[in-house]
């Protein structure tokens, strides 16, 4: 049965009436719009769905609506007063990805990792991308951009 | 969405007159994609100037384009060429691509052809607007045309500061209104010829330089507009309900399973069953709840993944033929003094795209729209209309003619004929049904089993040498299942899931592939079998184009067995091939890619280890393609206790011709290198007597960034003289046999069968 539910997503309240087995990726997609968020398997295999959940990148096409408590980051937010986060910029420099579909998982976890510590090894960020998945095999750019990211975090 | 609210009559014609404006924000104007698109009402005609380019009254330039970007770069490569070609800043252009109502069919993504052949329709087209644009220039100043000069879209009289006029006020909202011919077919062939000569490519200053990819930004800071965010008013969300075993087909469904979902219609047709709900959600749960009976009195195959190459090897072919002969191969090696003989063996593959099929359709009162991210999607709207018009069954369709405008969206990347047009007629099929927009999300285990698959085959390779070592006789044989189970395009019912579903039969075809080598030997013969689908209808394991077509199989045979022969004869393998090479441009790309690789000759394999005892190689391969060429050599780890291969380091001479874009060109590299190694060590489609039962990332691994190289080094060689030969699919092909040829540089055995599983590797070493 559908109940209301009160999530804040990109700094904002929305509430919505949904069935609270839904996952959380259907609520952003359908009832708030968001676009970065991608339904790729539904199972948490690939990552195109992962959002940031109080500073956790987690898979949200498996997380029920009922279970979201926290403030929910998703790629369509993830920029301030107009200006690309320093993921996102790294990705547009490096020219990361090539049909861009899995991309949001990818900027959504090195974001949750760069911001806890940008100070970061190479084999310590390809550990933290395990997982993800790109079928067009961009990964060269995508570890470029991510490395160029982390550095300028980290200065 | 960012576009205005627009009548659904207006969108069904293309003809409003839209302004987009392109939401991204001024900082990242490191796209080129700048503000305002003009599209004008106008009738597609090949024949008119106007079809191709227009200019609005601010100076943007935009071009229609009949086939779209995949994420390589291909919509600026194009942007750039009609930049250089009308002297205009490459910001100032917009492409809008592949839709139907605007743009003229140009054939969709297809065979590496987006810069080669599409590129060269712009370049005639920009070609011919600038020469007209001067042409008006000239008579508004009454000046001959050799006194103008042109720079930024502003023509000026040459040696007068006060006499100039731009572009945009030439002809400013206005139509060209020129004709421009054209060769009179319609896509990858569309042509046209300019009265104007194209630029000479020693004075670009656009094309050849690294224009960054306009379509970056707003995927990033996710303001574009993917398939997958398009609503409609009124749409609806549907799934199809697949059978669990392959074949079966619907004896009953119960309605009454599923009553407690809310707003929920059922669709039944034949074989074909879907659900209809006002929320995605509940569309999901009633597709997974719905009670179908299913008769399974013929289903399934008549082999399984484990068996499929023993079952290859026995299969009567449906179609045998000869590619090249010369000489005569079976007298050479029957009077050889040492005979060498290898077989190959490749799996089905799938897509596997990063989602499964998705689709909005809008079919009413006779007019259908539908939104695709197809690479043919031109096809999708002419397959569609064909369905929806076609008698069928028991449904009274025939009579009803319908209007049909197939519009482009981007979707996850897409390598050949995935399972994209299949997704667009379930929506169609779905939103004809219901008599509303209905937007189709094919589920993760629909992507990889029900997806169109790459063939597999068992591919045996014979050769003589005398008794010098020198290899006097060649047989290449491939044997397997034919690349056009369904066709490239879903232009037809008989072409698609959901069309064989409603009773259409599958028309397979026949089409194999040999390699594509200049390798001089006197006696060669390239052979093939294709065989008969496994299943004919409706068949998860049909089999179409994947990225580069039979490349990536046959030439991992073909590489594979040269470095045997070139072994087998005391040879280096780069100096074998290069002895046997007889066009210059291959002898180019293998010794770029040799010497980026810093390649020591060797008559061997030389089984180094470093401290950890992991084991170290280095392999060597080469193909052309369509015109294009490249050669890999990479370098791999092997792993004897995990039987992990690690390709470390990937090193490549590439020579497309002419160079569009070098910066968006090793990114293209890239992809194909990565993909093409995914395959090559992971991705095999599995399958019992049922059903295909890898249906998931993992029963279906692909690639993940653990095992990405640590270094890629490409060596591009620029051939302005020969045009844009196509770089999509090229590197592909070469990468298995490379792999393979440094496994056996690492650990002297060979690997014959693909994927190169840490199981299968452990096995060869312990031969």
């Amino acid at each position: 049965m559908d109940r209301n539910f009160t999530i804040n997503v990109d700094g904002r309240d929305h509430t919505i009436r949904v069935d609270p087995r839904m996952p959380l990726l259907y609520a952003l997609r359908n009832e708030l719009g968001k676009k970065g968020p991608k339904f790729g398997c539904g199972l948490a295999q690939c990552g195109a769905c992962t959002v940031i959940l109080d500073g956790v990148a987690i898979r949200s096409c498996v997380m029920p609506i009922a279970a979201v408590n926290g403030k929910v980051r998703t790629l369509d937010g993830l920029s301030e007063d107009g200006r690309p986060h320093p993921v996102q910029q790294a990705f547009i420099d490096e020219e990361a990805g090539q049909c861009e579909y899995c991309i949001g998982g990818w900027i959504m976890t090195a974001t949750a990792f760069l911001e806890k510590n940008p100070n970061r090894s190479d084999e310590e960020i390809r550990a933290a991308l395990a997982g993800l998945k790109c079928r067009c095999g961009t990964h060269m750019s995508i570890l470029r951009a991510i490395r160029r990211a982390a550095d300028e975090m980290a200065s | 969405m960012n576009q205005p609210t627009i009548a659904r009559r207006d969108l069904l014609k293309g003809t409003a007159a839209l302004v987009v404006a392109v939401t991204v924000p001024a900082i990242s104007l490191l796209t080129t994609a700048r503000a305002k698109t003009i599209h004008v009402a106008r009738t597609l005609n090949p024949a008119q100037l106007d079809t191709w380019l227009a200019i609005a009254a601010d100076g943007t330039i935009t071009g229609y384009w009949g086939k779209m970007d995949m994420g390589q770069g291909v919509d600026t490569a194009i942007a750039q060429i009609i930049a250089e070609e009308l002297d205009v800043d490459v910001d100032n252009v917009n492409i809008i691509a592949a839709d139907s109502a605007l743009c003229a069919d140009q054939g969709g993504a297809s065979g590496s052809s987006g810069v080669n052949r599409s590129g060269a329709a712009f370049r005639a087209a920009a070609a011919e607007a600038r020469l007209v644009l001067v042409e008006k220039a000239s008579a508004e100043f009454a000046v001959p045309m050799d006194k103008l000069e042109v720079a930024d879209g502003v023509v000026r009289v040459t040696g007068d500061a006060s006499r100039s006029v731009s572009y945009a006020e030439l002809v400013a909202d206005r139509m060209f209104d020129s004709p421009i011919t054209w060769n009179g077919e319609y896509g990858n062939g569309l042509s046209l010829v300019t009265r104007a000569k194209p630029k000479d490519p020693k004075d670009y200053t656009v094309v050849g330089t690294s224009v960054r990819r306009k379509d970056i930004a707003g995927k990033i800071l996710a303001t574009t507009e993917f398939l997958h965010d398009v609503r409609v008013p009124g749409m609806l969300h549907g799934r199809v309900v697949r059978p669990s075993v392959a074949g079966a087909t619907v004896a009953s469904v119960d309605r009454t399973s599923i009553s407690g979902i809310p707003n929920v219609q059922v669709i039944v047709e034949n074989d074909f069953v879907g659900v209809v709900a006002t929320k995605e959600w509940d569309a999901i749960q009633a597709a997974k709840k719905l009670e179908v009976k299913w008769d399974e009195s013929d289903v399934g195959f008549p082999t399984t993944s484990d068996e499929l190459f023993d079952w290859i090897r026995a299969a009567t072919p449906g179609k045998s033929e000869i590619d090249e002969d010369i000489g005569d191969v079976d007298a050479a090696i029957a009077g050889s003094a040492k005979t060498i003989t290898a077989e190959f063996e490749w799996p089905f593959q799938s897509h596997a795209r990063m989602a499964g099929a998705a689709s909005v359709a809008d079919v009413r009162n006779g007019e259908a729209i539908v939104w695709t991210d197809s690479q043919k999607p031109y096809d999708t709207g002419k397959g569609a209309k064909k369905l929806l018009e076609t008698p069928i069954g028991n449904r009274r369709r025939g009579g009803a003619k319908y209007t049909v405008r197939s519009i482009w969206k981007p979707g996850p990347g897409s390598y050949g004929r995935s399972d994209a047009g299949d997704g667009a007629m379930d929506a169609v099929l779905l939103s004809e049904a219901v008599g509303a927009p209905v937007r189709v999300q094919w589920m993760r285990h629909e992507g990889h089993a029900w997806d169109p698959k790459g063939p597999a085959s068992v591919i045996t390779c014979r050769a003589g040498l005398d008794d010098a070592g020198e290899v006097i006789g060649y047989h290449f044989h491939v044997k397997g299942f034919s690349r056009a189970d369904m066709n490239s395009r879903e232009n037809d019912p008989s072409e698609v899931l959901a069309g064989h579903l409603v009773g259409h039969a599958s028309t397979p075809a026949w089409r194999m592939q040999t390699p594509a080598e200049s390798y001089r030997f006197d006696n060669k013969r390239y052979s093939w079998d294709a065989l008969r689908p496994l299943r004919k209808q409706a068949s998860p394991l049909r089999t179409a184009h994947f990225r580069d077509p039979y490349g990536p199989e046959v030439h991992f045979a073909s590489e594979s067995f040269i470095d045997e022969l070139a072994y087998a004869s005391g040879k280096d393998p780069l100096a074998f091939r290069l002895a046997r090479v007889t066009d210059e441009r291959d002898a180019a790309v293998l010794e770029a890619a040799a010497e980026l690789a810093r390649w020591e000759p060797h008559t061997g394999p030389r089984k180094r280890r470093d401290a950890n005892g992991t084991m170290i190689g280095q392999g060597i391969a080469y193909a052309q393609r369509n015109g294009s060429v490249n050669a890999l050599v990479a370098e791999v780890e092997v792993n004897p206790e995990s039987g992990r291969i690690w390709v470390r380091r990937m090193y490549v001479g590439a020579d497309y011709g002419l160079i569009i874009n070098p910066f968006t060109l090793d990114r293209t590299i890239e992809g194909n290198l990565l993909q093409a190694t995914s395959r090559t060590l992971f991705e095999e489609v599995k399958f019992d007597r049922n059903m295909v039962t890898s249906d998931d990332w993992l029963s279906y691994p692909i690639l993940e960034v653990a095992d990405a190289p640590l270094e890629i080094k490409i060596k591009q060689i620029n051939r302005p003289e020969l045009g844009a030969r196509g770089a999509g699919e090229p590197t592909t092909r070469i990468v298995p046999a490379a792999i393979a040829n440094a496994f056996f540089d690492a650990t002297g055995v060979r690997l014959y069968r693909v994927p190169f599983t840490p199981e299968r590797v452990l096995a060869a070493l312990q031969s």
